[in-house]
């Protein structure tokens, strides 16, 4: 749960006025909240914790970052029950 | 294994090598499981010059829940709701047994990854109450106070709060006489929600450097250069070395989340125990989104709040190694836990165990091509 995965933003949307995101983490696509990073665009790539886009970093950080967890084998189980991204899924109303 | 920037490493340590002088303790902690990954699984240790060390302080939110909040947590279970937590939650031991053993009496126990899964499970079973176990630092405070602060909430949602603030634990851990540190690598991700500010009390109040570091292995030994220059000055500051991450006065609306849903309360730390100031507790005016208000259950902390032979506090204050418990890689290991910092992926002893037995693994394997 600690980990804070990046991942590249492939979709940005609003849902209910909450800027809501599909973000890849190396294949794996998750429904993110982008509710702290109003200006997060498409191809940006984000720190993600808890389903939340908690920075924004530069794109070799993140592959770096990404490579290690691969190699640890912890990206599936760190991203465990993870609802997978349904464009259109349920998405919180959220007041910032 | 390579480094990233294997050039870089190695200037740093050559110059750690330099500034680190006979006669002078550095002893920096750090506070962050993601800080003790890097330094663990890079083998930063054996790197650093004789008279530098780094210490893993309380830095696994998982490790410090006591065992009074999951027995809550199994209680609620036991009462038919749907309790949805972090997976890292679910194998905890504590007296009141564990949220597994929960589930396997026939308990209805959901790991999550995010609390709005937890959303998700309540608007998907309106006819249950859902109850998220939400524990974590500001990191995961924030996305919870978010959720709660939504609108269009299912009626069936409401969590069970067990947030901890890094800071209050580590002013607690200067007022401990034999606990020595000399400086704080503190955590980024932490501190890109709260922002590198909240760590200037530290030099001000108690003339101790901090650094706000990343997490790659450079970003960790940049930041234990800088603290080690920061001794040698003797002009604690703070600074922040993971400034291309972390922002300097945080995130606005993470921290304006928090504010909005907690108030801030003194709280439990497993095996430290009360510390002011270092809880949140969900405000009043969100009353029946607090599980805690809403089914009126409220244990009381216990002193003895861990296993037979655990060291697990002086782990976590930083007073020993995982390996000077005597039920270190015996009793206890990731498999078969005694303790909670071997249960948590975050914690010091699965950290210590995970890392050492690739190791010798590695070495085996080299050893016998
Ligand atoms: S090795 Fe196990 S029993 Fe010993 S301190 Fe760590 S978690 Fe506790």
């Amino acid at each position: 749960m600690c980990l804070a995965v990046p991942g590249r933003i492939v979709e940005v949307r609003t849902v209910a006025d909450i800027p809501m995101g599909t973000v890849d983490f190396d294949g794996i696509r998750k429904e993110v909240c982008l509710a702290y990073l109003p200006e997060a665009a498409v191809g940006d790539y984000t720190i993600v914790h808890v389903g939340f886009a908690i920075s924004l970093v530069d794109e070799a950080s993140a592959m770096e970052t990404l490579a290690m967890f691969r190699e640890l084998g912890v990206l599936d189980g760190e991203l465990e029950g993870a609802a997978p991204a349904e464009p259109g899924s349920a998405a919180p109303a959220v007041d910032p | 294994m390579t480094f990233r920037d294997a050039g870089l490493v190695s200037n740093v340590i050559a110059a750690l090598e330099k500034a680190v002088e006979r006669g002078t303790s550095y002893r920096l902690m750090h506070v962050c499981g993601s800080h003790e990954h890097t330094i663990s699984r890079w083998g930063l240790r054996s790197l650093l010059p004789e008279g530098l060390e780094v210490i893993a302080g309380p830095g696994c939110p998982v490790c410090v829940c006591p065992p009074h909040e999951v027995g809550e947590a199994i209680e609620l279970v036991q009462r038919g709701a749907i309790l949805a937590t972090f997976g890292d939650m679910v194998n905890l031991p504590t007296n009141f047994g564990s949220l597994a053993e929960a589930k396997a009496a026939g308990g209805d126990v959901r790991v999550v990854y995010s609390p709005l899964d937890a959303l998700t499970l309540a608007a998907r079973n309106p006819g249950r109450e859902v109850v998220f176990f939400a524990v974590g630092f500001e990191t995961t405070a924030a996305p919870v106070a978010t959720v709660l602060c939504s609108t269009g909430l299912p009626d069936n949602f409401s969590v069970l709060v067990s947030h901890r603030r890094t800071p209050p634990a580590m002013e607690l851990l200067l007022g401990i006489g034999d606990v020595c540190v000399d400086g704080f690598v503190a955590p980024g991700h932490v501190s890109t929600v709260t922002g590198a500010e909240v760590w200037r009390r530290f030099p001000d109040a108690y003339a101790m450097p901090v650094v706000v570091a990343g997490f790659e292995p450079e970003d960790v030994l940049l930041a234990l250069l800088l603290l080690v220059q920061q001794i040698n000055q003797g002009e604690p500051k703070l600074e922040n070395e993971y400034a291309r991450v972390v922002p300097q006065p945080g995130n606005v609306p993470a921290l304006s989340a928090i504010d909005t849903a907690f108030e801030v309360t003194s709280a439990w730390w497993r095996g430290i125990g009360r510390i002011p100031r270092s809880g949140l507790a969900v405000r009043p005016e969100l009353g029946n989104r607090d599980a805690r208000q809403r089914f009126d259950v409220h244990f009381e902390p216990e002193q003895h709040d861990l296993p037979p032979g655990c060291s697990c506090h002086l782990v976590m204050l930083g007073k020993i190694q995982p390996p000077a418990c005597s039920l270190y890689g015996r009793k206890c290991t990731p498999s078969s836990p005694n303790g909670p910092c071997m249960v948590s992926q975050e914690g010091t002893c699965f950290i210590w165990y995970t890392y050492e037995s690739e190791a010798s693994a590695a070495t085996a394997q080299g050893g016998a091509a």
